[in-house]
This record gives C-alpha cells, structure tokens and sequence, in this order.
C-alpha cells in the first residue's frame, strides 16, 4: 500500500498560532505605507495562520503523503497517460537561466529560451506533421479553444458565417463540446458505430453547408484507432468544413502516425501526457498547438520568429492583424516546454516511436491478461489504452466498476478511469504506459482479476472498500448540497480536527 | 528509450502471449495510406550531453541584469521551503483527486488555497486555479454574460493589455467587448475615467453584463474602485476586480469595495517567472455566484465513519459532467502552482506578506526620487504602490543603451500600449522587497547619465 495510513492532518488554519513564524524579509520603513491615500488601504488584516517552518514543512510533507502518485505506485488512469516524469527535466526547468527569466524581458536578454521554444516547435511539426505550431495554450483545452476558434476566424474571412455546428462524436471528452460551446459554436453529437469508431452513415447526415468543424479524438477515447479516417477527413473536407484532431492520445501513434499528412487541419498536443510534463495533482500542462497550411495566418500572436541571422524574436503586438489574438499573457507555459523538449532531445526520433510501439504493447497485453475475467466491449487490438467493463460481474454480484475502482485502491492502485467514455456500460479505461514493467502489469492484472473473484465470493469486501486508504468513501452529495469551500472559525468548532 | 524498462525479452513474452511476431502487426489498423514511417528528429541524447545543452541554453538566458520590470509578473523573494515542498513527487506526479481516498493531500491543499485566498480577497468562493491572470480575467468576463444574461462588457484600458487582448479573443464567439479609456491628463490622469464609464453604460443598445477594472493598474495606480463598483451596480452590471495579491496585504480587497468577482495572477506568491509560466489564474466570486464559477471547488465533508475528508464538489458545472452545457471548458488547471501559493502564504504569514508589499512601497519611492533627481520624473500624478512611469525621451532608445549596461529599465509603453500617444515616452517601472539600494542608485547614475547626452548620441 502506497499511501500511509491514518496520517490526516489539521488544517493550517487549526496550526497557526499569534505570534509564530517571521524571520523571512526585512522590515520596512515604519512610514512605507503613509503616502497610500487611507480610502484605498486594507482595514482589516487577512486573516492568514501565523506558523513556524517546521510546522509548515511537516504539514505539506504529511499531506503529500495522502497522495497516491506516478512515483507511489501504478497510476493507469485511462486518456491521462501517467508515465513517469523524468528527474532531468526538473532540474532542467529550475535552472536560474529559465527560471529567472522575465516574460517581458528583450528578445536580445531572451535568446536561450527563444532558442528552445523554437527548436520545440520544430520537433512537433515533425512528429504531427503540421506546417506550423503555437506553444502558447496552458492546457489541452485552452489548445481546443485555440484550433475552434482560428477554424471560426477561417470561415469569417471566406464569408460562410453561416456555419455554427461542430460535429464531435458521442465518445470524445468533455472538453470538445464544452470548447464548442465556447467559441460560440452548436455541438452535434454523432453516435459511434457498433466497432466503436465514428458512425459513418450518421456522420454523413449531420455533415452538411451548417457544418464549421469536426472534432475527433484518434486513436479514440476507446483506445481505437479510427480506420475510417481517411473517409472520415475527405467527407469534411467536400463539405467545406476543417478537421480538429484532439490529441490527446497521441501516445499511442509517434512515429507511425502524422495527423498532418492524414489531413487533419489543426490538432492539439497535451505535453504533460505525451511528453511527459508532471501532471501536478491537477496542473499546470500546456497545449500546443499545431495547424496545417490554411489556418496558419489565424495563429495567436506572439509567435516565435528566427530571423536570418539565426538570432529569434517574439513577434511584436499587432504585428499579424489575421491573428485570433492571445490566448492567455506571455509566450506560453515556457516551465512546462522546457520539460518537454527535454523529454523529446532524450528519446529522439527512434526513441518516441519506441514509445508509442510500448504503450501500445503494453495496453494489447494488458488487456489480453484480463480478458478472462471482464468483459472487452471491443475485442481487436487497441492502441495505448483499452476499455474493460463489469457488467457481466455488475450482473452476477451486483459489485460495480466503481467498487472495483475502489477495491483496487486496497491492493496498492490507482484505479483506472471510470464511467468514461460515457458509452460503455460499467466502463473502466485503462493505459498502463510504456514506463511500466511486465512484471507491473502482471501484478495488477492479478489484482483485478482477484478481485473479481472477490465480487463473487464476498461481495461485501469489495462493495465496502477501501479499508486501507487514509479516509473511507466520502459524503459527496452533502458536500455539493451544502458547500463547506473556504475555513471559517465555526467550520472547525463544528468538525473537530482529527487525533 | 530512456526511461523504459523494458528488455527485448520482455518484448518477445508479451507478443507471444498475444500469439503475434512483431508490434507492426498491432499498426494494422492505420490504413497503409496514412502510415508514416519514421520520424526525422535526432538520435537519443544521453542524459550526460542533454544536461549541457540544457545549461547551455539557459546560460543564454541573461538573468544577471539589474531589473526594475514589473508589469503583471514580479520577482520576489520565495523561501526555499516553497520549492523544496513542491519537489515532493507526491505532489507533482499525482493528478486530478478523482479517487478522494488517496488524494487528500492534493484535495486539502486546494481547500486550504481557496480559504487562504478567500482571506485575501474578501470574498467566499474561489475556484481551484486558472492558467494564468488573464486567462481568470477571461473566465470572469464571460461569467458576467452568464449570470447577467447580457452580451456586452466593459473593461477599463488600465487592465493589462495581454489580458484585454485575451478577453477580447475568448468573446470571439459573439459576445462584444468594449474599453473605458483612462484619464489623459491632470487629477487622476492613467486612472479610469469615470464619466466616460457613465456614458459607455448609459448608451442604448447591448446592456452591460460586467465592468473590469484593475487595482493597481497597469500603470500602477490606484483606482477609484469603489466607484467603479458603484457605477457598474447602479446600470445592473457586476464587477470584476483584477488584482495583484501581494498589494491585497496592504490595499483593500475586493470584498471591501462590493466588487462580484475577483481575477488576477498569483504569480507573485512565490512562483518564479520562467519566461511566461507556468502561473496562477485567480478566480474568486461572492457565494451569489458559486454556481456560475468555472474551474473546480473543492469541499469539506465526512467519509463514512465521520471522518472530516475533502472532495471535489458541485462538478455539475464542469466539461466532464455537463460537456456542451459545462461553464467552462477547462480540464487540466494549476493545481501545483495553488499549492506552491499555499506554501508561501503559510511560510511568509501575514506579517511577513505585509511587509513583502510595505518594503516594495518604500523601495519604490526611493526609485522615484532616485529618477527624478537624474531628469526622469513620474508621468502622472496618483498614489501608487510599488509600480510607476517615468518619462523619458526616447524611452526605447535609452531602454537599449540601459541594457548594454545590465539594467532593465522597466518596459517601454511605446511597445506595450502603441494605441496610447499619451504614453509614448514612458518607461513603466518597479521595485519590490529584492529591489536593492545599489541597483536604484546604479540605474539612476546610468539614466542620468543618458539623460545628459543629446538624443543622436542615445539613438546612436
């Protein structure tokens, strides 16, 4: 077991004391503050806890330990990709050069970051195949956001306004409909095929002169390489509408697949799962993006730019008037690229297709270990990541995916990702990564398939679990009907700390 | 590859097992058309050779320089227990709590960051980070047509103008925004100006959803928030208060002044400015609004045996749950950076966050006499904190020379706000707490020396 048993913690709020801490910055002037005009001036202190370091190293180290984590345990959470965050590139990204860096700074002053973002770049266009790449999105989504929006701006300058649907198909994530819904677009949703790929005949019917763009996600969220996408892109394209690959499974095809040469016009690029940038319980990532020939001249601005004489320069503020604008302040999520060009100049091109031919090994093996004991809803051979279901167990012992996911929590796993993609009944997505030793995958498949047994000889052990994790299944419809979101006095007086 | 482990036989076990000869045979399915077949990158990089080119591209980087540049990111000093706990790879390598079980260090880390910040910003309810400071600014923005129902918002020309350019891409999708102008001259002059803003919310047409106003501004002064509040409530409009939070420990919150939504960069809470991220996006609202605030929450409950836990709550207005209906689109957020927030906000305590911004004050107005003794006074005339212009005559010019001489002269309005004449010879400038006496008196011996030279030789 990964995570450390009964180790909950007070809140800092609980351990701070008037009086503790200090010691950190010198004090000011006594006058410092006089010239602020007393309208504009803070009547009442923040009420933030008063602490010692030590207090404050224990807390955040005892919490930490209440994590399960990439480098606790085996974390498959399916279309998360939790490889394992090499230790160079942290130390990369926290040498001063980088880190000390301002994003105002001159070019001149800028040259070594420059230098990287460009040379990263260069590398994404060759492994998606497309003609040129933005670094700015901090996240998949914001890249989403990034694409659908340049794919509104193409169609403004062509004059068909008249397009507002984006087709995305019923297994695609959250973030494309929600990233449609954004640009101002209606979302279609198109129903997948009973071999889990996109439903041509329904995907022909819903395509038409309405149509502005067409989101999909290859290999899909099912782990299934669509085969159809050749069809699939030509019909897109006859219609006048563009072609956004989400690619957030992009583990799965490096080197055996370019997006850009397939005819896709825009794809996005998640950098903390393809390439390795940590996923930080939550963030940061960053979501480049890569475009083909025709939505070029939409990028956001700034761009990175290499002049003739091999020195480079952002570009300047309306320097590109058919730009979309910026997406967020500054470049782009420099910390994290830097993470992640490191991770590619280590793998280089032989080592990122071994990557992807491992993840994809990797998940073919795993899922054939547990085909004996679950159901595999599609049964042919699955890129980086497979869905397994219960619902033949769900059947027999009414034991859930859900208590199964918690139960595996007992045996010393992350589980894997539930209920997603939404189709697939009693789901379970599972990607156990390139990074994963064989006698890893081994050892969790014997645990999923013990577990099994479980649900049919003792129920109750599994629908009970976790029994060894540091709190037990938690209340979540009082927390959402009764927001507790922010510590007050009251709050701990009415739920004491724990012993 | 490096970081695999996997032997050749270890290869050959799994193929067998599956009954196939070669990892082609599991590429069948991408139809022979659209294959690649290899990638023209560069051969493998040992560790040992990448560690150089990586310092060697750093060393590029020229980080040694004097700097008084502020303008939306702000060196501080950050403890070294901030990035020693971040380090933990219990934090950084774990990812969104979906299995609260084993995630509470993560799910009550982000509930101590949405109390830590309440605290800041008077208000109730912030959500679990957003990129960055403009992108939190954008989210308020479009929050403001949600709750409101209406299309149209103002947002003043002091906000920052990567955020206003921000704002104005995400309302691409057909909502309209239009900017206040600030004061050009006299009493109040860089602040928003206020009848302007009564006419702009008064014309007929598209109704107002919200009013955006930063505090400090841009060009580092205070604003006439409680006002602008007033004005925006007065035309049914919310307010949203961009913020710094640092200046929070000192300059009244956004609680204080009824603004309805807070947005900002939290940045300077101990994160390092790596060339434009990763950062913080801010995002607060009144408990009025939880419902419509994009991004996650995270809640206090009970785990079956009464045991006080916290889980991510009230996800109905999230991508995963609602997709096309979510409030926003947002997935992968900052949740690290939230943590390293935290971490600073407990080590430096509330006294130590008050003199971060009182010696920035002091540091500052020691940078403005220093300027204005060599001929380079402040170009207007407000109260500030720690950020101001000076005038300058060829700002650019004298900018360049500056840094030939290893000082970063603040940045030149001329490039960051070209639509602005009235800025056109400034240089905006800061100090903060790591501001030292020497690098003042070295920056205003060098500008006054320039100042002293005729322009054709500065432009030379």
């Amino acid at each position: 077991m990964s995570v450390t048993g009964e180790r909950l913690q007070p809140t800092i709020f609980e351990l701070g004391r008037p009086g503790r801490g200090g010691g950190k910055i010198p004090h000011p002037p006594k006058d410092a503050l006089d010239r602020l005009p007393s309208e504009a001036r803070r009547a009442v202190p923040p009420g933030l806890p008063e602490m010692n370091e030590l207090d404050v190293v224990r807390h955040y180290v005892n919490l930490s330990q209440l994590n399960y984590a990439v480098d606790t345990g085996f974390y498959p959470l399916g279309s998360c990709t939790m490889k394992f965050n090499p230790k160079l590139n942290e130390w990369a990204a926290r040498l001063p050069g980088f880190a000390d860096l301002h994003p105002m700074a001159p070019d001149e002053v800028a040259q070594g970051s420059l230098q990287l973002l460009w040379e990263l770049e260069q590398a994404l266009m060759e492994i998606s195949g497309m003609r040129a790449v933005t670094l700015q999105p901090a996240a998949g989504a914001q890249g989403e956001l990034t694409g659908i929006l340049m794919i509104r701006e193409y169609h403004r300058a062509r004059g068909e306004t008249d397009r507002d649907e984006v087709l995305v198909p019923d297994s695609s994530h959250g973030t494309n409909p929600a990233t449609a819904s954004m640009a101002g677009y209606r979302t279609i949703t198109i129903p997948s095929a009973a071999d889990g790929g996109v439903d041509l005949d329904a995907f022909s019917a819903a395509l038409g002169p309405g149509t502005a763009a067409v989101m999909i996600t290859n290999p899909s969220t099912l782990g299934l390489f669509e085969s159809r996408i050749g069809e699939l892109l030509e019909a897109v394209h006859a219609a006048g509408a563009l072609a956004y690959m989400d690619g957030a499974n992009l583990n799965a095809v490096m080197g055996r697949f370019k997006p850009g040469e397939a005819g896709f016009d825009v794809m996005h690029f998640n950098v903390h799962k393809t390439f390795s940038t940590p996923h930080g319980g939550g963030g940061p990532g960053a979501g480049p993006v890569g475009v083909g020939e025709t939505l070029i001249p939409y990028l956001p601005t700034p761009r990175v730019l290499r002049e003739d004489d091999g020195t480079f320069r952002l570009e300047r503020a309306h320097e590109r008037p058919s730009s979309i604008g910026r997406l967020r302040s500054f470049v782009g999520n420099t910390g994290v690229l830097v993470r992640a060009y490191a991770y590619i100049l280590a793998h280089g091109g032989p080592g990122l297709r071994e990557v992807s031919d491992d993840a994809v090994l990797a998940a073919n093996y795993l899922k054939h270990r547990l085909s004996d004991a679950y159901d595999i809803p599609y049964d042919r051979p699955c890129k980086h990541e497979f869905v397994a279901s219960a619902a033949t167990i769900k059947k027999h012992t009414g034991v859930r995916t859900l208590d199964i996911a918690k139960r595996l929590i007992d045996y010393g796993y992350h589980p894997p990702t539930i209920y997603f993609p939404l189709i697939v009944e009693e789901g379970m997505l599972i990607e156990p990564t390139e990074t994963e030793s064989v006698e890893t995958l081994d050892a969790f498949a014997d645990a999923l398939i013990a577990i099994a047994a479980e649900a049919a000889a003792s129920p109750d052990l599994v629908t009970g679990a976790p029994h060894s994790a540091p709190v037990r299944r938690l209340d979540e419809a009082t927390a959402a009907r009764q927001p507790n979101l922010r510590w007050r006095p009251m709050t701990g007086a009415q739920t004491p700390c724990p012993d | 590859m490096p970081y695999g482990p996997h032997t050749a036989d270890d290869r050959e076990r799994m193929l067998a097992a599956l009954g196939l000869t070669s990892v082609d045979q599991l590429f069948e399915d991408i139809p022979v058309a659209l294959r690649a077949s290899h990638l023209d990158l560069p051969d493998p990089e040992p560790e040992l050779e990448l560690a150089a080119r990586l310092s060697g591209l750093a060393a590029r980087n020229r980080t040694d320089l004097a700097s008084f540049l502020g303008a939306g990111v702000y060196r501080h000093w950050s403890p070294a227990a901030v990035d020693q706990l971040l380090l933990r790879s219990e934090w950084y390598t774990a990812y969104t709590p979906y299995q609260p079980e084993i995630s509470q260090g993560t799910l009550q880390s982000i509930y101590e960051y949405e109390s830590l910040l309440a605290e800041l910003v008077d208000l109730d309810v912030v959500s679990a980070s957003h990129y960055d400071g403009a992108a939190a600014t954008a989210e308020a923005a479009l929050m403001t047509c949600r709750v409101t129902r209406r299309e149209r918002v103002l947002i003043s020309r002091g906000v920052h103008p990567h955020y206003r350019d921000t704002v104005r891409t995400y309302f691409e999708g057909g909502l309209q925004l239009d900017e206040i102008p600030l004061i050009v001259d006299g009493d109040g002059a860089g602040t928003t100006d206020l009848a302007a803003l009564e006419r702009m919310l008064a014309e007929p047409g598209l109704p107002v959803a919200g009013v955006i106003a930063a505090q400090p501004d841009f060009l580092g002064l205070l604003e006439p928030m409680p006002e602008i509040g007033r004005l925006a409530h007065t035309a049914g409009a919310l307010f949203v208060a961009v913020v710094e939070p640092v200046s929070l420990a000192v300059l009244a919150p956004p609680g204080a002044y009824g603004a309805d939504i807070a947005a900002g960069e939290g940045q300077p809470l101990g994160i390092a400015p790596q060339y434009g991220g990763p950062y913080l996006g801010i995002l607060a609202s009144t408990d009025a609004l939880v419902r419509q605030i994009p991004g996650r929450l995270v809640g206090m409950t009970s785990d079956r045996d009464g045991k006080r836990a916290f889980v991510m709550t009230m996800r109905a207005r999230e991508q995963d749950i609602r997709r096309d209906k979510a409030a926003s689109n947002i997935c992968t957020n900052q949740a690290l950076l939230a943590l390293a927030a935290s971490i600073y906000l407990s080590v430096i305590g509330p006294h130590g966050l008050r003199d971060v911004a009182a010696l920035g004050a002091s540091r500052a107005a020691q940078l403005e006499a220093a300027l204005a003794a060599v001929g380079a006074p402040r170009l207007h005339s407000g109260p500030y904190l720690n950020e101001f212009v000076v005038r300058v005559p060829n700002a650019r010019a004298v900018h360049r020379r500056l840094l030939d001489a290893g000082i970063l002269a603040g940045l030149v309005l001329a490039d960051a706000e070209p639509d602005d004449p009235s800025l056109s010879d400034g240089l905006l400038v800061c100090a903060t707490e790591v501001t030292t006496s020497a690098e003042i008196a070295r920056f205003a011996a060098a500008l006054g020396a320039l100042i002293g030279t005729s322009v054709a030789e500065v432009v030379r």
